[in-house]
């Protein structure tokens, strides 16, 4: 397994967010964690990132112990986050977010950064046309695309995705899943946030639910796709 | 009015020359503001240990005239990096003992003001008890002949030195942190703390390199005052402090252009201010405009910072 989350309990003060959350990401996946609202979807992706502190459980990547490693090292190690509502540095041009997705890059890969702005500048081409515009006057389907170049600019093992959908019209819902599917082609292992459940689970190899902190259902997700009761509660009947 | 007239080109050397000063003063707080959006009050004794550096580097070369020549640079090099080095290592201090223990707690920022006030103090007293309290005089290392005039104002050998040191350090600076990688590190940390760290900031190091800067700019403020005023004392980094944290606040808190633009307009108004209500009105003059200018445009000349600028 390429990232194994065991038993993990995340507080903010006194109100538990994570409760126990077990879950795993093998190589080469898309494994996508769905869930409401307010469920712990994006606590899990700090706690990943080394965001938030863990008060019991553990966070092993590529077979390591990283529950107590501080977050801007997670980073060298092979994950980046693009967080949840567009997080990107509103003031900087388009071009110095995505170096500052290659922050950790050493000087002498210098030419696999390169490719590597090659390779974002063509799965967002619009990226590259803009690549002087301040980030913050772009649209939000701009910088949802801004978000995920950038971190594709770490040249991540793990790249995890906070809601890449949201608030996106439908047509670039389409187009933002299909590039999440691209770039797991490519060979980037993925862990997917969604509330918007289809498109996630009919991406994603792995899924799990997450309700109010716990795990409750874990399966591959072509079968979630088929199960009644998700389709209830998650997928509008 | 007549008199007023006289001394509108004088007021405009005198007060570009102090605005000088106080916009690298101005710098320290709006860098530290930028990161952290605490304003650091013990930036004034960062200021202060950056006169006595470059003193007793004077002392230690038995400088006590005016050197020429390549001398003359050899000596200016010495006491600007001495200030620089003194400052610079204060500075970073301060974060480190002040602020970082509370951080790390994640205490209120009123904490963070007590935790300044006490680090002022604390520096001004040691400064007090092995120097004493009295005004210590900085020997005349600049003649201070009139290199050209302005309308009918003289322009000084060391007037164009503050304000030519000051222009060139600002531009370092501001390609520092625009240009480069750490200076976009800088900017990260500024506009959004956590995701600097997904990208692999270590937001630590980027605070230390913060503190760092504004207290070179300081060491240099330092180097600059002690040549033009020729003075130091254990309390003279308040009322400079005081000055620069307005002017930050007067161009824009958290912007770094902003302390430029504020530091020579706080500088020009003050001067006018003296020119016209005499010299005993020139604070009440400074501040007044600083209210003024805040109840029209509460960021500040600039607006709050350039890092959170729209476009
Ligand atoms: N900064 C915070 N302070 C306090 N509580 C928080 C904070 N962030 C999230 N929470 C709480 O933690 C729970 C999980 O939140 P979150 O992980 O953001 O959920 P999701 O991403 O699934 O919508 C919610 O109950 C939320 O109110
Ligand atoms: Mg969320």
């Amino acid at each position: 397994m390429l990232l194994e989350i065991s038993e993990l309990s995340v507080f903010y003060g006194k109100i538990q967010a994570l409760d126990g959350v077990s879950l795993d990401v093998e190589e080469g996946e898309i494994a996508c964690l769905i869930g409401a609202n307010g469920a712990g979807k994006s606590t899990t992706l700090k706690t990943i990132s080394g965001l938030r502190k863990v008060a019991h459980g553990a966070v092993r990547f590529k077979g390591a112990d990283i529950t107590h490693v501080p977050g801007h090292r997670r980073v060298t190690m092979g994950i980046c986050q693009a967080p949840e509502g567009r997080g990107i540095f509103p003031g900087m041009t388009v071009m110095d977010n995505l170096g500052m997705g290659a922050y950790t890059r050493k000087k002498r890969d210098a030419e696999r950064v390169t490719g590597d702005y090659e390779r974002v500048f063509s799965l967002f081409p619009r990226l590259k046309e803009r690549r002087k515009q301040i980030a913050g006057t772009m649209s939000g389907g701009e910088q949802q695309m801004l978000a995920i170049g950038r971190a594709l600019m770490s040249d991540p093992d793990l790249l995890l995705l906070d809601e890449p959908s949201m608030g996106l019209a439908p047509m670039l819902v389409t187009q933002i899943f299909e590039i999440i599917k691209e770039i797991n082609g490519q060979g980037t292992t993925i862990l997917l946030v969604e509330q918007n459940a289809i498109q996630a689970l009919s991406v994603s190899r792995r899924a799990y639910v997450l309700e109010s902190g716990h795990i409750t259902r874990r399966a591959l997700a072509a079968d979630l796709l088929d199960d009644d009761s998700i389709r209830a509660a998650y997928l509008g009947g | 009015m007549h008199n007023f007239v006289s001394q509108i080109w004088p007021s405009i050397v005198d007060g570009t020359t102090t605005g000088a000063i106080y916009a690298l003063m101005a710098l320290g707080y709006t860098l530290v503001y930028g990161v952290l959006r605490l304003i650091n009050f013990a930036h004034s004794e960062v200021f202060m240990v950056g006169t006595f550096a470059s003193l007793f580097t004077l002392h230690a070369l038995h400088i006590n005239y005016a050197p020429g020549g390549i001398e003359a640079i050899g000596v200016f090099a010495a006491i600007t990096i001495a200030a620089m080095a003194a400052s610079g290592l204060v500075a970073v201090g301060v974060e480190y003992v002040a602020y970082r223990p509370l951080r790390k707690r994640n205490s209120s920022s009123l904490a963070n003001l007590i935790s300044a006030i006490g680090m002022s103090f604390f520096l001004q007293e040691v400064f007090a008890l092995r120097y004493g309290r009295d005004l210590i005089p900085f020997p005349r290392i600049l003649l201070k002949n009139v290199l050209f005039h302005i309308g009918n104002a003289e322009v000084r050998s060391d007037m164009v030195l503050v304000v030519g040191s000051a222009l060139v350090m600002m531009f370092i600076l501001d390609r520092f942190v625009n240009g480069t990688r750490l200076g976009r590190g800088i900017r990260a940390v500024a506009q959004d703390a956590s995701t600097a760290v997904l990208m692999g900031v270590n937001i630590d190091r980027v605070i230390t390199l913060t503190f760092l800067l504004g207290g070179i700019m300081a060491g240099v403020a330092a180097m600059l005052y002690g040549t033009f005023y020729e003075v130091t004392q254990y309390n003279i980094g308040f009322v400079i402090g005081i000055k620069g944290f307005t002017a930050a606040v007067l161009g824009g808190i958290g912007n770094i252009r902003g302390a430029l633009v504020g530091g020579f307009a706080l500088g020009l108004v003050e001067t006018f201010g003296g020119a016209i209500f005499t010299a005993q009105w020139i604070d009440v003059v400074a501040f007044s405009v600083l209210v003024l200018v805040l109840l029209f445009r509460p960021t500040g000349i600039l607006g709050e910072s350039l890092q959170r600028a729209r476009a």
